[in-house]
């Protein structure tokens, strides 16, 4: 009896103990040096179809620079689904990499925590000047007024993927420019267990990501113009509505995808399940997965009506990777020179080209590769009609708080339940009363 | 925490230590100092690292909570504003957004753990009585049973994952095309049915520890007991009622108190399930607070409902302990 209680007690101290123990941490302060010249850690992004592809691209372009500068650069590949948590652990430990990938959006959250090297003139006057880079870029790299706590690496953008056969067996001949005439093809096309259009109903950065270009549509934004939130506008309320409403009253997207958050739906569209994809430079992974090239066509985004452009005809976020440094970096000279190899024109064609994003740098734009009729789109969208997500502190927080809203929004949908303004509203309230007060 | 009023109020016939402080013999005493010194000696490593394992982080995740931590200071958090109580009030504020939510996912957990505990204790209890008898093919039948507690968490879940998907899973497939049991696929991975995935793949991980506890516990009944309670004319009822359950006593009470610690603090299970953010259907407490530290970045509120947590599973398992002994004490007299 008694080795059982003195049992009991134990397996209880040490249950209760671990409970709190998770929110343990450590702290660190001080800039960075140059202790260590002759390495450099790099957290890059996962970009390609999987981490090994990634490294196989990155790999041989590290070389290049250990050749050329004689710094070795260690490089590991991050999930997207681990990327934010590892630099948050990073940040409080002290312990991070030199040079790491984040995604662009994330830049004001990140600057917040004070933790990045601030790109100011001198230090962007080592990398070839600030004018090197495309204006829809650097607006995605912290907030407004402070010196950019990231240098733009990757650009991409939204882009209306449809398949090709599909569109002409259904007896469409060009792609929808407007979201009635989206539906009303996704009609033609939702049959015989195929759908018009595919979604990441799970996936809280796609959910932001979209129902933000609906929101920039009906005039209204997530957030004031002093920075606070602002989830229940009339306006925001319609355009989280008419996402969802793909799904609940139009019946274009398949049930399925509420639950789809590992890219389940780029898949279907690879496989023909889906006729069109809203997607962010797809272009590599549909290659990967087997679709050729001339099986689908790329065009903008729709709108409520006209053409694209800047306002209410926005049609994409202005997504992309960020190139940021580590304050307390121990090789603070060799990370600045690593950005700079990787924000020059050869890098940029080469990197960009295999990723099949665009280059946020001008003079390596231009380049013939990226002036095929599928990259033309998506730099046309980039230079007219895409706007940067809210640069605020609480931006991480708002991609969560609101793109869970949407999730649940999206299972109400799927399980038939019906979705109204006032159910749409009352996420959105629930949402906005998560975030941080100030 | 024994001290000799304890163990005296504890039992009776130790309660008087035979070399009490009084008796000290004079020219042994170094020797006996180092006898009784020796044991705690021993124990001194295990408890340093007992202390920096898990003392110290407790204590500084304490130190959090009357902190303003948010991404402005989490860089350098000892700098962080002091809060006072504010994140206390703000998690048990229930009127409140935040509170409101901590309160909902409370009680899912509570329900949750309840269900869980109570199916894995039922299933691995009868699972063991029946195993007891020998048959052909006891031995594989048990080894298949603890399969579920072998395997590792991660691998295991992610493998309800894929059977629990909507279009292509194995569970709606067999639900609704083989068995027709449903008009049309469920989903179980969102909406309302989560909570049951999750209960599902809890019960189908945890069964088989409660299993193999009942299962040794077994193994000290005497045998004549049940043939004693045969020739009494006990039927299987009355010998399950009157002989195996009471002789299961401590060990289930040991058995249920881990179960439930496990259960209400497992973070494995819905975290794989479900990932950052759970529906709020199965909402459980533990990706509730990671969600409030790690995902809005807010770790004082965190850290504060963590402390929260820890308070209200001390006076449950105190609670607990005092009311399942006292029950055995009065059962022994």
């Amino acid at each position: 009896m008694r080795r059982i209680r003195a049992a009991a007690a134990g397996a209880v101290t040490v249950s209760l103990l671990t409970a709190v123990t998770a929110c343990g941490g450590g702290s660190s302060t001080g800039g960075g040096s140059n202790d260590s010249p002759k390495t450099l850690t790099y957290w890059a992004s996962n970009q390609g179809a999987s981490i090994e592809v990634d490294k196989k691209v990155l790999q041989p372009e590290l070389d290049k620079f250990e050749k050329q500068s004689g710094i070795k650069v260690k490089v590991e590949v991050v999930p997207w689904s681990d990327l934010l948590n590892r630099i948050l652990t990073a940040t409080t430990s002290g312990q991070g990499p030199d040079v790491l990938n984040i995604g662009n959006t994330w830049s004001a959250s990140l600057q917040a925590t004070g933790a990045l090297l601030p790109w100011d003139a001198s230090n962007f006057a080592k990398i070839g000047g600030k004018d090197r880079f495309v204006d829809s870029a650097l607006g995605s790299t912290g907030a407004q007024g402070k010196d950019p706590a990231a240098v733009p690496l990757y650009s991409m953008a939204y882009a209306l993927y449809y398949n090709k056969k599909m569109f002409a067996d259904a007896g469409i001949a060009t792609p929808p420019a407007t979201w009635d005439e989206l539906i009303a093809d996704g009609k033609k096309l939702s049959k015989g267990g195929k759908w018009g259009l595919g979604a990441e109903g799970s996936n809280p950065s796609e959910n932001i990501h979209h129902t933000f270009v609906f929101a920039k549509q009906h005039g209204a934004d997530f957030f004031t113009a002093d920075g606070k939130p602002d989830f229940t506008s009339d306006g925001t309320v319609a355009a989280v509505k008419q996402y969802i409403d793909l799904m609940a009253k139009d019946k274009i997207i398949a049930p399925g995808n509420a639950e789809y958050a590992q890219n389940q739906s780029v898949s279907d569209f690879a496989k023909g399940k889906n006729a069109m994809l809203l997607w962010q430079s797809a272009s590599a992974n549909l290659k990967s997965q087997g679709m050729s090239d001339n099986a689908y066509g790329i065009a903008p985004v729709p709108v409520q009506s006209g053409t694209p452009g800047t306002g209410t005809n926005v049609n994409s976020m202005v997504a992309g990777i960020n190139l940021a440094v580590f304050k307390n970096s121990h090789n603070l000279d060799g990370a600045t020179k690593f950005v700079k190899f990787m924000t020059s024109d050869a890098e940029q064609k080469i990197l960009n080209t295999a990723y099949s994003s665009i280059p946020p740098v001008k003079t390596a734009q231009t380049d013939a590769t990226f002036n095929t009729p599928a990259n033309a789109v998506l730099k046309d969208t980039l230079a007219k009609s895409a706007a940067a997500l809210p640069q605020v502190a609480d931006e991480s927080q708002f991609e969560t708080a609101v793109g869970t809203a949407v999730k649940a929004l999206f299972a109400d949908a799927a399980a038939g339940r019906a979705v109204t303004t006032e159910s749409v509203k009352a996420e959105l309230e629930k949402a906005q009363q998560q975030m941080p007060a100030k | 925490m024994t001290t000799t009023t304890a163990a005296s109020a504890d039992s009776g016939e130790r309660a008087v230590p035979k070399d009490s402080p009084g008796a000290a013999r004079g020219p042994r005493r170094p020797g006996r100092i180092r006898r009784i010194a020796l044991p705690y000696l021993l124990l001194l490593p295990a408890l340093i690292l007992e202390l920096l394992v898990h003392l110290v982080p407790m204590v500084i995740g304490i130190f959090m909570s009357f902190k303003e931590l948010t991404q402005f200071y989490i860089r350098d958090w000892g700098t962080a504003p002091w809060s006072g109580f504010d994140n206390y009030k703000v998690s048990v504020d229930f009127s409140a957004p935040v509170g409101e939510a901590l309160l909902h996912s409370f009680l899912v957990t509570v329900g949750f753990t309840l269900l869980s505990v109570g199916l894995c204790w039922l299933i691995g209890t009868a699972a063991a009585i029946y195993m007891q008898d020998t048959f052909r093919g006891r031995g594989l039948l048990r080894a298949l049973f603890l399969v579920p507690y072998a395997l590792p968490v991660y691998a295991a879940v992610i493998t309800w994952v894929f059977m629990f998907q909507h279009d292509n899973g194995l569970v709606n497939h067999v639900l609704h095309d083989q068995l027709h049991l449903i008009d049309k696929p469920s989903f179980w991975l969102i909406g309302d049915n989560s909570f049951y995935a999750l209960l599902t793949v809890s019960v189908w991980k945890g069964w088989p520890f409660a299993f193999l506890i009942v299962m040794a516990g077994l193994q000290n009944i005497p045998g004549e007991l049940y043939e004693a309670a045969a020739l009494d004319g006990a039927g299987l009822w009355q010998q399950l009622r009157r002989i195996t359950l009471p002789s299961l006593r401590p060990v289930n009470q040991v058995l249920v108190l881990v179960l439930f610690l496990w259960t209400f603090n497992d973070f494995n299970t819905p975290f794989v399930l479900f990932g950052r953010t759970a529906p709020e259907a199965a909402d459980l407490i533990s990706v509730h607070i990671y969600q409030a530290s790690f995902v809005t970045w807010n770790f004082g509120t965190g850290s504060a409902m963590s402390v929260l947590l820890l308070l209200f599973l001390l006076v449950v398992t105190g609670v607990y302990l005092l009311l399942t002994s006292r029950g055995r004490k009065t059962a022994d007299v």
